[in-house]
C-alpha cells in the first residue's frame, strides 16, 4: 500500500533534528533506515505527521574509539556495524549478532540505533547491547543524557527516550583481552525473527571461566539479562558439565511470550539448548 | 512537495514529489521503469530490489525523498551497450526463472552478492539472497545462474576481457 500523507523535513544537524521535532510535537517520528517504520507506514498502521529523516547528519555515523569503550554513532547502518574493525575487535558479539539480522538489503539500510530504538522483543541487537553494558547517549530539549542498556528497554515496542529524543550514539565497554563471542539464533526460515536468541561473551583463564555476559533475545517483552547463567559459570572449570549446568538457568526471570513462533514453554526449553550451544561456541568447548 | 534529484540507470532525474512517495512507486510510475516490481507490503519478498550507490536495497522500502542525491541501477540500467549482463545471460542460460516476477530483484541482489564475494559457495548464494523469496523455481536454477555467472565474471576479470 501507498503510505498516508504526511510531511518530511531532513535536517543536517542533531541540534536541528532536536527543534523540528519539538516544534512537531507528539505526532513526528523519526526517520532512520525506515526497515521497520516504512513497512508500519505502508501497512498503515501509524500516522506520523511528518518524518524526521536523520539520514543528512553524517555526525551520527561511524564507529570511533575512545579508549575503555568503543562508540557507535546511532545511524551506522547494519552492514557497516559488521564490517567495522573497531566492532570486529572490541565488541564481537555486537558484529556476530548483526550479521543474524534480517538479509543484506534490510542491512544495507537499517541502523544500530533505529533496532534500539524500535525495541521489538524479537530484534536481536537489544539482547546485545544489554549483555556488553551499553550506554546509549539520547539528545532532546533538555539536552544529551546517558541511560544505561539495563534501564533503556521497558515493554514492547517501547523504550527510555522520550518522544522528542534522538538516539545519537551508544557507548560499549570492550570486550579484549581473552573474550570471545557467540550469538546463537534460532528461527524457522530464512530471513526471519528470532524465535528465541542467546548472546554469549566468555572470557577464559587458565582453562576456568573467569567472566561471562548472557542476553537473551524475545524471552520477555524486553531483553533478559541471564544472570544465573553468567553466576553459574564464572570460576568454573571451561567445560561441557559447566555449560549444561549453568544453561538450565536460562529461563530465570524470563516471561516468554506465545505465539505463532511457539509458545512459552517451548520457548523456555529452546533457551536452555541455545544457552548451551552459544556458550560453547563462545568458549569453545567440544 | 519535495524536490529531488537522483540518477536512474545513468540518466539524471530532477522532480517534486510528495514524502510519501516510495522509491520503487517512483520509478515505476513517474519514471515509467516498470522492470522494477513490487511483491509485496513488508519488505520481506525482494522482488522490489535496486542498487542505490551500488549496494543491494528494497525500493519499496526506501523514500523517493531519502535517495536524493543517489544514483539507483535497476534490471533496465544493467545491460551494457546493447550486451546482457553476465547474471542477465546465465538467468538465461540456466532456466534461473519461470514466471520472472522475481528475477529483477534476485539478479540484482546477486550483482551485490557477487561484488562482495566473486566466488560464494551454494551456501553463500542461498544465505546471500535470503532476502529473495522465489514462488516458481524452487531456488535450485537461480543458484546455478549465480555460479554460472560468477565463474563467467571470474574468468573475464583474469584475460580483462568483457565486463
Ligand atoms: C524483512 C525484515 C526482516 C527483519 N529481520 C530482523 C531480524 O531478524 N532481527 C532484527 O533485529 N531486526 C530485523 N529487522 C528490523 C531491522 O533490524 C531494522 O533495521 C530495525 O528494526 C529498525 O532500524 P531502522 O534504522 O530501519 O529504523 P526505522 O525503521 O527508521 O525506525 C524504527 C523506529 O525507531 C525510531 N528511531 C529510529 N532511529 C532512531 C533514533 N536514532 N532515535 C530515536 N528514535 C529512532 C523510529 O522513529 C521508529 O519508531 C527486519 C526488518 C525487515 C524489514
Ligand atoms: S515489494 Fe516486497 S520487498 Fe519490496
Ligand atoms: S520465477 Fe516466478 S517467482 Fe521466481
Amino acid at each position: 500500500m501507498i503510505p498516508p500523507r504526511v510531511e518530511y523535513a531532513a535536517p543536517d544537524s542533531v541540534a536541528e533534528a532536536v527543534s523540528v521535532l519539538a516544534e512537531a510535537g507528539e505526532d513526528a517520528k523519526v526517520l532512520a533506515g525506515g526497515q521497520s517504520l516504512l513497512p508500519v507506514l505502508r501497512l498503515r498502521m501509524a500516522y506520523p505527521s511528518v518524518l524526521v529523516d536523520l539520514g543528512r547528519i553524517d555526525g551520527l555515523r561511524g564507529v570511533r574509539d575512545e579508549g575503555a569503550s568503543i562508540v557507535v554513532g546511532g545511524m551506522t547502518r547494519h552492514s557497516d556495524v559488521i564490517d567495522d574493525p573497531l566492532v570486529r575487535r572490541h565488541a564481537a558479539l555486537l558484529a556476530a549478532a548483526t550479521a543474524t539480522v534480517a538479509d543484506p538489503q534490510v542491512r544495507h539500510r537499517g541502523t544500530f540505533g533505529g533496532a534500539l530504538a524500535h525495541a521489538d522483543p524479537a530484534g536481536d541487537l537489544p539482547a546485545v547491547a544489554v549483555a556488553l553494558d551499553a550506554e546509549m547517549v539520547a539528545e532532546g530539549p533538555g539536552g544529551r543524557r546517558t541511560i544505561p542498556a539495563s534501564e533503556f528497554f521497558l515493554d514492547y515496542l517501547q523504550t527510555a527516550l522520550d518522544p522528542g529524543e534522538i538516539l545519537c550514539e551508544v557507548r560499549i565497554p570492550k570486550l579484549d583481552d581473552g573474550w570471545s563471542a557467540h550469538y546463537e539464533k534460532f528461527s524457522r526460515t530464512a530471513q526471519a525473527w528470532a524465535v528465541v536468541g542467546v548472546a554469549a561473551a566468555v572470557r577464559r583463564s587458565n582453562g576456568t571461566i573467569a567472566e561471562a555476559r548472557v542476553g537473551l533475545t524475545n524471552m520477555s517483552t524486553t531483553p533478559v539479562r541471564a544472570r544465573g547463567v553468567e553466576a553459574a559459570l564464572t570460576g568454573k572449570p571451561a567445560d561441557a558439565a559447566t555449560v549444561a549446568e549453568a544453561a538450565m538457568h536460562a529461563g530465570e526471570g524470563a516471561n516468554p511470550p506465545s505465539d505463532l513462533g511457539g509458545q512459552a514453554d517451548y520457548r523456555s526449553h529452546l533457551a536452555t539448548v541455545l544457552t548451551r550451544r552459544a556458550l560453547s561456541r563462545a568458549a569453545h568447548i567440544g | 512537495m519535495v524536490a529531488v534529484t537522483m540518477m536512474v540507470d545513468g540518466v539524471a532525474c530532477s522532480d517534486e514529489v510528495e514524502p510519501r512517495l516510495l522509491l520503487a512507486h517512483y520509478l515505476r510510475d513517474r519514471l515509467g521503469r516498470v522492470g522494477t516490481p513490487i511483491g509485496c507490503d513488508t519488505t520481506n519478498c525482494g522482488a522490489c530490489t535496486v542498487l542505490l550507490d551500488g549496494e543491494s536495497v528494497k525500493s519499496c522500502s526506501v523514500l523517493a525523498v531519502q535517495a536524493h542525491g543517489a544514483a539507483i541501477t535497476t534490471i533496465q540500467g544493467l545491460a551494457g551497450d546493447g550486451a546482457w549482463h553476465p547474471l542477465q545471460r546465465a538467468f538465461h542460460d540456466n532456466h534461473g526463472l519461470q514466471c520472472g516476477y522475481c528475477t529483477p530483484g534476485m539478479i540484482l541482489a546477486a550483482v551485490d552478492l557477487l561484488r562482495r564475494n566473486p566466488d560464494p559457495t551454494e551456501e553463500e548464494i542461498r544465505i546471500g539472497l535470503e532476502g529473495n523469496l522465489c514462488r516458481c523455481t524452487g531456488y535450485v536454477n537461480i543458484v546455478r545462474s549465480v555460479r554460472a555467472a560468477a565463474l563467467e565474471m571470474r574468468e573475464s576479470a583474469t584475460s580483462g576481457v568483457g565486463r
